[in-house]
């Protein structure tokens, strides 16, 4: 295509009077031709376009997300559930080791006990003894003083 | 509608959508999420679809609306669209002026314009729409079509050789 029918097309793409051919010639000339200095912005502004229409959507597209979400949130909550109740039965029912365990502990602490009741009661006796003498003193003292 | 007819009538256009909503809201990441929300509204009323005789132009007047309300948002808390376009000018002075440096000039002149302008360079220069349906998708008048189309073109190329000329001097 001749330089000078170019030069015009633009002035008619500037105006926006061109058709969607007439843009595509341009867009064409732009893109195979060596291009003259005074038109070498255009060279970009018209590959731009060329370019980006060539960019594409590479997602995929959804069409029913929610109902998929809803899906899979029950059944993480199903898990949880499961797990936290396992985890609680756990945590109540003893193991064997640790009825075992348990039993000796409280066995010796029913002996340890024993002993200090056994002292205890010795004790007793001493403090009783003591109670009858101091008893009797005072039975002496106050007979005394009343005389 | 059937799922497989629905596919086929709305998948032709996915690319398209992707680039209003990516000319629009900047991001690939959120118009990627913006095309997959809009596929998912048109699954939705897919009953209505056969009302519309021409259900691309409606579904990009559906991005349209759907990107304006997502800036509108952004705008409202304050967020401003981040985009990571910016470029290292003492860089780009150093090298030569190559053909794909000006190629992004480009795209940063036309992230510039108004969003009106913007939408109508986008449809008419990369989908290669007609006046007629950009008027249909955009609500506006043929003629109205033109005239931002002319002042987007000619702000663009005023741009260009403003800094290509600045580049030389």
């Amino acid at each position: 295509m001749e330089l000078a029918n170019i030069e015009q097309l633009i002035k008619k793409y500037e105006n926006a009077e061109t058709t969607l051919q007439e843009e595509q010639v341009l867009k064409d000339y732009f893109q195979h031709n060596n291009v003259p200095g005074h038109l070498i912005e255009y060279k970009a502004y018209f590959n731009y376009f060329t370019e980006s229409s060539a960019e594409r959507f590479t997602k995929t597209i959804p069409l029913k997300p929610r109902k998929m979400n809803w899906k899979w949130l029950s059944i993480a909550a199903l898990v949880v559930v499961m797990v936290s109740i396992y985890s609680i039965n756990q945590s109540r029912g003893l193991s064997e080791k640790d009825r075992l365990e348990a039993v000796n502990a409280y066995q010796e602490t029913q002996k340890a006990l024993q002993l200090i009741s056994k002292n205890l009661n010795k004790g007793e006796h001493v403090a009783v003894a003591g109670l009858q003498e101091f008893g009797k003193a005072q039975h002496k003292i106050f007979k005394t003083t009343k005389k | 509608m059937r799922q497989k007819e629905f596919l086929h009538t709305v998948l032709p256009f996915k690319d398209k959508v992707f680039r209003l909503a990516k000319r629009l809201l900047v991001s690939t990441d959120e118009a990627e999420d913006a095309t997959q929300e809009l596929y998912l509204k048109l699954w939705k009323n897919k009953n209505k679809l056969k009302q519309y005789n021409n259900i691309e132009a409606f579904a990009m007047t559906m991005t349209k609306n759907y990107c304006l309300d997502q800036l509108k948002a952004k705008r409202s808390n304050n967020l401003k669209l981040v985009h990571s376009n910016y470029k290292d000018h003492t860089i780009s002075l150093q090298r030569d002026i190559e053909l794909k440096d000006s190629v992004r000039k480009v795209h940063e002149l036309i992230e510039r314009l108004p969003e009106k302008q913007k939408m109508i360079i986008q449809l008419r220069d990369v989908e290669n729409y007609e006046y007629e349906e950009i008027g249909k998708i955009l609500d506006l008048q043929p003629t109205a079509v033109r005239v931002a189309l002319s002042r987007a073109r000619k702000t663009i190329r005023e741009q260009l050789i403003k800094q290509h000329n600045y580049g030389i001097s």
